[in-house]
């Protein structure tokens, strides 16, 4: 185990543990934002570059600050090491800078976005943004193209995380999506026109974290905030089947996986179960899910719902 | 007259070919080193003469060496950098094609004292023409069984393998040229791990420029102090200087480190001074990455000292008055060459070649292209200086790799020292549309000082 | 707008010839067991030049079969590095360096020179087919500025006379050979 103080606030770990991870056992306002990482994919973070934090002491053995901010989420945390994320200026001005770059191609048609009110970049903006924007220049446009007949794709709107890759390259057997081209023209396609189509694709709607992946089947139904997100799960032989349906009066509108209070999901589901169940018999009700994230939706009105074996 | 430790035997006809370099007194470095030196006698040796990586970081080249995870269990691996695509620097492909075999030498010895079995050299893929011709010295070497199984009855047996690019400057990049040597996209990871723990196939790696590694023949030779003599304080040994812009004389030229910039530019042992007779306006010094600067401050440096080509005179002043050495790529401008107008063009460069994965670079180096093309042709704002020099801050020191301090060092040293072209820019409209229309611009008497 | 590109498959049947296919053999067995996917890039190369100067999905497709690696992954490396054309070129290839050693030292005059002569702008094909222009960023040759690259075959010092006789050299040789040891395959 290993010392780590992070914002003040000292806590042991795991050797080898990311300063992301070690922040989020402590939780709260100190833990830095992550739009690429995702702990549930090897391999994913350092790209986004939006959880930058400052290393002010490296270790105890080494106390000499590091040079530049690190990205929190793929740098190990060393015994004794001392850590600022919204205790220091610079990093909070660093974040500011990325939330600009990741707006400035960004379309910002939240109004007719489904991924509206759940986020990461609203929410990141929110927290983080500036009120104007001093871009002038032309915006990446894209036409919006269906990859199957269950997702949309909407390039546009993609940050470039790289998360729906590594879902492709580590639940699916045959990755038919990648990206493509360099610097500002990249862009995440599937090449020839093809379909992306197997049992857990669906689940790049889940890691997505803006509006690029969205669900076809629950395209322009209903805004995320007016549904109530209430656990279910069914015998799956294909994933765990514990998914959260979106609901509006009895009818189920959408499934998603369980998204966690870091917006990643507990378990991946399968595409059955994610775009083919969705009358209520199919599932067994839980009760109300709770959303612990700054979007419209943590509102939590649906709380005081009480569990069917509890009426 | 310098002494010339890479470049002596250039001229002497055929030394591409391996009977003549041999005649030469060629591959004795190798038989020194695999017969009568351990690896580690020979990287003390290369720690003693203060070798730094001539790739453009100048990290001292014993001590990367002396970082190499060293248990056997895994292979290891030298991989040649020769993924030259810095703009303004030509000093590997200048080597690669006169001096093939001074190279493999060096990669030998290298490898060596690594307990590296396999090398690659990564060339970039449009120096075609020198990727058959290093194949050529290759198969020699093997003829002459400097290569292969049991080199010189030794026991040790090295591969060599060139491997080619395929037209990305990031590839230069030590991580993206590895992610690219696997055969992907040449996106570079986040350190650590270094590549001397987990570098090319997961195992520990070094990655050199081809300099350094062509370097480490001579020094085995002329061992570490002699070679340490020559230079000025921590910048030892020779250098390859490849000069280029409105000089007389553009080449490669090797120079002893501790040269004044000075006579650089106008002995005609060297560049030969500016061409046409007309007046020095600024250099970028060490490739397109390096802070430009204006003649009187790459002249001598903001103490009124001569500026010297040595990794620290460089520096002096900071990034306020100073610049890099980097890989030593002089690029000389005369004063008919519109500043605003190269700024742009190397943005658009890092635009062109950012890897595009992590944020600040992918949108910064696009931001910063879009309003530079806008001041240049016309249709600038007073405001979209500041703006610029705010983005080229936001980006630097927050991504991934250098690259995007390379996009955003140009910006603000050009902003910084010739601020006033663009504010001329930018109040006339149109004024510029070929890089040798700087003429054009009116120079304020006191700005700026030609040389 | 950014060109967004949903290729279609030609319908076309590629292999290389059993010379070659040997030749890929070799090259595959410069790199570790397992790790043939580093052979990507030399067989790309290969793959562009034997099939008439760019890569289509056929082709790129055969090249993940011989790696036995996913199309995709061949996708997106094609992609990625500039000297690999998705597109059918002239028979040339003209790319003029315009980046900033070759622009000071007269690079965007001579790109102007050739859009005039060749009667075309950058980007576009003459109408007989024979050349295509184009720019690209820093080819490493500075000291010879202006430079240019005609199928990744240098041409430096250019000057509009150069260029000239070079245009009418290569219009004599279109239908000939290439010169022999200038292909990929024989660089390896």
């Amino acid at each position: 185990m290993v010392k780590v103080t992070i914002d003040n606030i000292s806590i042991e770990v795991e050797d080898g543990t990311m300063i992301l991870e070690a922040a989020r056992k402590i939780g709260g306002k100190i833990v830095p934002p992550a739009m690429c990482y995702y702990s549930k994919l090897k391999k994913t973070g350092g790209k986004c570059r939006t959880c930058l934090v400052k290393v002010a002491e490296s270790s105890s053995r080494d106390p000499r600050p590091m040079p530049k901010l690190v990205a929190s989420c793929s740098t190990p945390v060393q015994d004794g090491m001392v850590v600022q994320n919204i205790t220091s200026k610079e990093v909070l001005d660093a974040r500011k800078a990325i939330v600009e770059f990741l707006l400035i191609n960004h379309p910002l048609d939240c109004p007719v976005c489904d991924q509206a009110g759940e986020c990461d970049l609203q929410d990141l903006s929110f927290l983080h943004g500036v009120m104007a924007t001093r871009y002038e220049e032309g915006r990446r446009e894209y036409p919006a193209i269906d990859i199957g007949s269950y997702i949309k794709l909407h390039m546009n709107r993609c940050i470039h995380c790289y998360r729906c890759v590594f879902v492709a390259d580590q639940l699916t057997d045959q990755r038919v999506h990648g990206m493509f081209y360099r610097s500002d023209s990249m862009e995440i396609s599937t090449y020839i026109q093809n379909v992306v189509d197997n049992d857990f694709s669906g689940n790049v709607i889940d890691a997505c974290p803006v509006g690029a992946l969205t669900d076809r089947t629950f395209r322009f139904k209903s805004r995320v905030w007016f549904l109530k997100p209430i656990d279910a799960h069914r015998e799956c032989n294909k994933c765990c089947g514990k998914v959260t349906a979106w609901m509006f009066g009895n009818e189920i509108y959408r499934i998603t996986g369980r998204k966690d209070q870091w917006g990643e999901v507990e378990e991946f589901i399968c595409n059955e179960c994610r775009f083919e169940r969705k009358e209520i018999k199919d599932w067994f009700i839980e009760g109300p899910r709770k959303i612990k994230r700054q979007s419209v939706i943590s509102a939590n009105k649906y709380e005081k719902l009480l569990k069917p074996n509890q009426k | 007259m310098g002494r010339k430790i890479l470049t002596g035997l250039v001229t002497v006809p055929g030394i591409r070919s391996f009977p003549v370099y041999r005649g030469e007194g060629g591959y004795m470095s190798v038989e020194k080193a695999l017969c009568e030196m351990t690896p580690i006698d020979i990287i003390k040796e290369v720690t003693k003469s203060g070798l730094r990586g001539r790739g453009g970081a100048g990290f001292p080249t014993g001590l990367k060496w002396s970082f190499l995870d060293r248990k056997p269990d895994k292979p290891h691996y030298l991989v040649c950098n020769a993924d030259e695509s810095e703009p303004g620097t030509f000093k590997d492909r200048f080597l690669m094609e006169n001096m093939p075999h001074l190279l493999i030498e060096g990669l030998i010895i290298s490898s060596f004292a690594l307990g590296a079995n396999t090398c690659y050299i990564y060339v970039r893929g449009e120096f075609k023409y020198i990727i058959g011709l290093l194949n050529k010295a290759i198969r020699e070497a093997y003829e002459n069984k400097f290569l292969g199984e049991n080199i010189l009855g030794t026991g040790y047996s090295l591969d060599i393998f060139v491997h080619p690019g395929a037209g990305a400057y990031i590839c230069g990049e030590e991580t993206a040229l590895l992610e690219s040597l696997k055969g992907k996209r040449g996106n570079p990871r986040i350190k650590p791990p270094f590549p001397a723990y987990k570098g090319l196939y997961d195992c520990p790696t070094v990655v050199n420029n081809v300099e350094t590694i062509a370097t480490v023949g001579p020094i085995i030779i002329m061992g570490g102090e002699e070679y340490a003599s020559i230079g000025k304080g921590k910048s030892t040994g020779t250098k390859l200087i490849s000069a280029c812009g409105n000089i007389n004389n553009p080449g490669v030229y090797e120079i002893e480190l501790g040269l004044p910039v000075e006579d650089f530019i106008y002995s005609q042992e060297y560049c030969g001074g500016i061409r046409d007779g007309k007046r020095l306006k600024a250099v970028v010094a060490g490739g397109s990455s390096v802070p430009v600067l204006p003649a009187d401050l790459i002249l001598s440096t903001p103490q009124g000292q001569k500026r010297l080509i040595t990794f620290e005179s460089m520096q002096e002043g900071g990034f306020d008055s100073g610049t890099m050495l980097g890989s030593g790529g002089f690029i000389v401008y005369n004063e008919d060459q519109c500043m605003v107008r190269n700024t742009w063009n190397f943005t658009r460069f890092y635009r062109h070649e950012s890897c595009g994965q992590c944020s600040p670079c992918r949108e910064g180096t696009g931001w910063m292209e879009k309003v530079l093309y806008r001041i240049e042709h016309g249709k600038g704002k007073v405001s979209d200086i500041d703006l610029l020099v705010s983005v080229a801050n936001k980006i630097e020191g927050n991504t991934i790799c250098p690259l995007g301090d390379a996009a955003a060092w140009p910006v603000a040293s050009a902003i910084r020292h010739f601020r006033h072209e663009f504010e001329y820019h930018i109040e006339h409209p149109e004024i510029c549309n070929r890089m040798d229309h700087g003429k054009l611009i009116e120079q304020p008497a006191a700005s700026i000082k030609y040389r | 707008m950014i060109n967004h590109h949903l290729y279609k498959k030609e319908g076309v049947n590629v292999a290389f010839s059993s010379k070659i296919l040997e030749k890929v053999r070799l090259i595959i067995k410069r790199y570790p067991d397992g790790k043939q996917k580093s052979a990507l890039l030399p067989i790309l190369h290969i793959a562009q030049e034997e099939s008439g100067g760019y890569l289509n999905v056929e082709i790129m497709d055969y090249v993940a079969s011989l790696l036995e690696i996913q199309p995709i992954e061949v996708y997106e490396v094609a992609t990625f590095y500039t000297m690999f054309n998705l597109e059918k070129t002239g028979t040339y290839l003209i790319e003029v360096c315009r980046t900033g050693p070759c622009a000071i030292s007269g690079g965007e005059h001579i790109l102007d020179y050739l859009e005039k002569k060749l009667n075309i702008k950058t980007g576009e094909t003459t109408s007989d087919g024979l050349f295509t222009l184009k720019t690209t960023e820093c080819l490493g040759a500075c000291g010879n500025a202006p430079v240019m690259q005609v199928n990744t075959e240098y041409y430096e010092f250019l000057s509009n006379e150069k260029i000239d006789l070079i245009l009418d050299t290569l219009k004599k040789m279109a239908n000939g050979n290439k010169p022999e040891g200038s292909r990929w395959v024989e660089k390896f």
